[in-house]
């Protein structure tokens, strides 16, 4: 077929070349102006200063899977750090030969944490998967039965134990966070004034010192040859640490309610169970979204603070391959791995809470 | 409300019920041989002496240690778990007897004696301070510091001993107070400071990892005594004695020439003395309140200490430290140990 002729049409003329395709796409964003195309070409300057570099540094003169002494030989940088002490990195003290056990585990995390992005998992099947998927998580880790060997708690480290106190961390924190939040609002006075101090006190000091006490002090106010985990010490801590701060951000929400809401709920005949259940906290929790995923994920990266009392997270067994003579100094490396951990898991984070917000 | 008060009652009764049983084990032997293993607080990050491997594995002379004591008590060396401790929370985990016994590098000093209530059993690693410098600074002695400046870690007592040595000969210090132990050594090889001080033990292992070793010495000065022990809680003078000999048995075992590969042998020895340690004669391990066979136990599933000293610290390790204070008596070294009889 021929194609159709433009005789005759000679007005209609195709837009200049200079506003079409990847052309007209750089003029419209890159340099439209005269301060627009100062800042593109200075970024652009930058970039052509360190990519190259950071390209022949990673990725060229990089080395993958050598001794310590062929990455010193090579100059480039040492992912052998990372791909030689992986198991180590990511299992910490989980015995060798069964550490298709975590890895099945944070396999089945992600798997759920991808199927809960979907709006429309978002019903009783979503509860059904996690009580199912913790359930499994919760006989494959510790084993006992089954024929599994028994592996106790405090031999989970790494990328498990990172994954372990954060989960429960704020899965506890943020019911007791909404509590705390309703006690403060509450007509009775005890329970006000207990929430109030709670929350003062818990923000009043740095989650450390709180870690200290659990760690150093706490055993000491035990009776005589009790002694609690110290992984469990350090939940505790976490959690009483973040729901005094969700309590905050729960208040937040509380108070953006208008009163009207309230006085509606009470003419219906509400009690106040219901009228928070059913009225006010479902509005007042979805206006704090934001907030809270702010502090859900800085509870993520707090956990690694637990380094100070010893406990072998993911930065910990970081740090302990790195006081290995024959990795030490390749702290770049070593580091950059656990940050691109800790973004995936923070980014997720976000990505979801973004999803929460338009869809509910 | 009932059932709160229920189960308020029920967990009052069981935590009394755990105090009572706490106070009545008593002696830490019993404690530890109900539980099944002994609970060893150890360093977690320090090469040679307390770290785990790549396979998860804990490795150094401080482990060995602990597993000796497990190899003494239950006639295995497995029957121990590792407790990773900081500096700060070191003591206080043996006084809350969360531990049973310390290793981790801990120097013996009379305030921790004392004030702490602990014990310091016999040495098991002579440590002191020392410096580390570039050759081309050209110097042969740590008298020719005065001005220099000096790459240290902050609040340790490596600081307090440098600035009271270059105090005692009147000599200036600039020191260069950097927090953690990576970044103190590549500020070191970039050339920020002049020289580098640290426990002469882990200097060694530093300079290993230097760009070009061979362009870095080590000052023969040692500038403060370290003597390194494993740490036992005041008022239990049997368990006290059951760490002691353990580390003694290990220097012991060197000394007399028994080693993890010819104990078998040596089972068979005319040697009174050998006879006594292995507990082919009997006595010693009904003194200690142990096995007979405790020394040997220690011997064939940890080695002597020579053993445990070469694998972790030794010149073929990748801290490559010579024996020097470690050595034997008959070599010049302190390690000596007192007759098992």
């Amino acid at each position: 077929m021929e194609p159709l002729s433009s005789e005759g049409m000679g007005e209609i003329l195709s837009p200049p070349a200079t506003t079409l395709g990847f052309v007209g796409w750089v003029r419209r964003n890159l340099f439209n102006g005269i301060f627009n195309s100062l800042v593109t070409m200075v970024v652009l300057a930058v970039l052509m200063a360190f990519v190259p570099r950071f390209i022949k540094w990673a990725l060229l003169d990089g080395v993958w899977y050598s001794s310590g002494q062929g990455c010193r030989e090579a100059g480039g940088a040492c992912w052998s750090v990372v791909t030689r002490n992986l198991r180590f990195i990511l299992f910490g003290f989980y015995p060798y030969e069964q550490q298709w056990r975590p890895v099945l585990c944070v396999g089945l995390f992600m798997g759920l944490f991808a199927f809960s992005r979907k709006p429309r998992h978002w019903n009783r099947r979503l509860l059904y998967a996690w009580g199912t998927g913790l359930l499994i998580m919760g006989v494959l880790m510790p084993g006992g039965i089954f024929g599994l060997d028994y592996i106790e708690p405090a031999r989970w480290g790494g990328i498990c134990l990172t994954l372990l106190l954060s989960l429960f961390g704020l899965t506890a924190a943020y019911p007791l966070g909404v509590i705390l939040a309703l006690g403060r609002q509450s007509k009775l006075p005890v329970v006000k004034s207990l929430s109030v101090i709670y929350i003062e006190l818990i923000r009043g000091v740095p989650l450390i010192s709180l870690l200290f006490m659990a760690s150093v002090m706490f055993p000491l106010f035990l009776p005589e040859g009790i002694t609690v985990n110290k992984i469990l010490r350090a939940q505790a801590a976490i959690i009483l640490f973040t729901a005094a701060y969700i309590a905050e951000v729960v208040r937040g929400g509380l108070q953006a309610i208008p009163r009207g809401q309230y006085e509606a709920a009470e003419s219906l005949g509400l009690d106040y169970t219901l009228k928070m259940r059913l009225i006010i906290l479902p509005q007042a929790l979805k206006i704090v979204i934001p907030p809270t995923v702010s502090i859900l994920i800085s509870a993520f990266k707090d956990t690694s603070l637990v380094v100070i009392i010893g406990l072998f997270d993911l930065l910990k067994t970081t740090q302990v391959t790195l006081a290995n003579p024959e990795w030490m100094g390749f702290s770049t490396e070593a580091f950059s791995f656990i940050a691109v951990i800790y973004f995936v898991g923070c980014f997720s984070m976000s990505n979801l809470s973004r999803r929460l917000e338009r869809e509910l | 409300m009932k059932r709160a008060e229920k189960v308020a009652v029920v967990l009052f009764a069981v935590f009394c019920l755990f105090s009572v049983s706490a106070v009545q084990a008593g002696e830490t032997l019993d404690a530890v041989k109900t539980r099944g293993y002994v609970s060893v607080g150890v360093n977690g990050g320090l090469f040679g002496f307390g770290m785990p491997d790549e396979k998860g594995v804990w490795r150094g002379l401080d482990v060995d240690t602990g597993r000796a004591v497990a190899a003494a008590v239950f006639g295995d060396a497995e029957k121990v778990k590792f407790v990773t401790l900081t500096t700060q929370t070191r003591f206080t985990a043996l006084q809350s007897k969360e531990i049973d016994v310390l290793c981790r590098n801990a120097t013996r000093t009379l305030t921790r004696e004392t004030d702490l209530g602990l014990n310091f059993v016999t040495v098991n690693y002579y440590d002191g301070q020392g410096f580390l410098v570039p050759k081309k600074l050209g110097v042969k002695s740590a008298k020719e510091l005065s001005g220099a400046s000096v790459c240290t870690l902050p609040g340790t007592t490596t600081e307090q001993n440098v600035g009271d040595y270059f105090r005692a000969n009147n000599m200036t210090l600039k020191p260069v107070v950097i927090e953690q132990n990576t970044e103190l050594n590549q500020a070191f090889f970039a050339g920020r400071c002049d020289c580098l001080t640290s426990d002469a033990s882990q200097l060694a292992g530093i300079r290993a990892v230097a760009p070009n070793p061979d362009d870095y010495v080590i000052l023969p000065e040692i500038i403060s005594k370290e003597p390194l022990a494993p740490v036992v809680r005041h008022g239990d003078e049997q368990w006290r004695d059951i760490v002691d000999f353990c580390v003694l048995a290990m220097i012991a075992a060197e000394d007399m020439g028994i080693t993890s590969k010819n104990v078998e042998e040596m089972l068979a020895s005319k040697d009174p003395n050998i006879q006594r340690f292995l507990g082919v004669t009997p006595g010693n391990g009904k003194a200690l309140g142990l096995d007979e066979k405790w020394a040997y136990n220690i011997v064939k599933q940890v080695g002597n200490y020579g053993e445990v000293f070469e694998r972790n610290v030794g010149e073929k390790t990748k801290l490559g430290i010579k024996r020097g204070l470690n050595a034997q008596w008959r070599d010049g070294g302190l390690m000596y140990s007192p007759p098992f009889k």
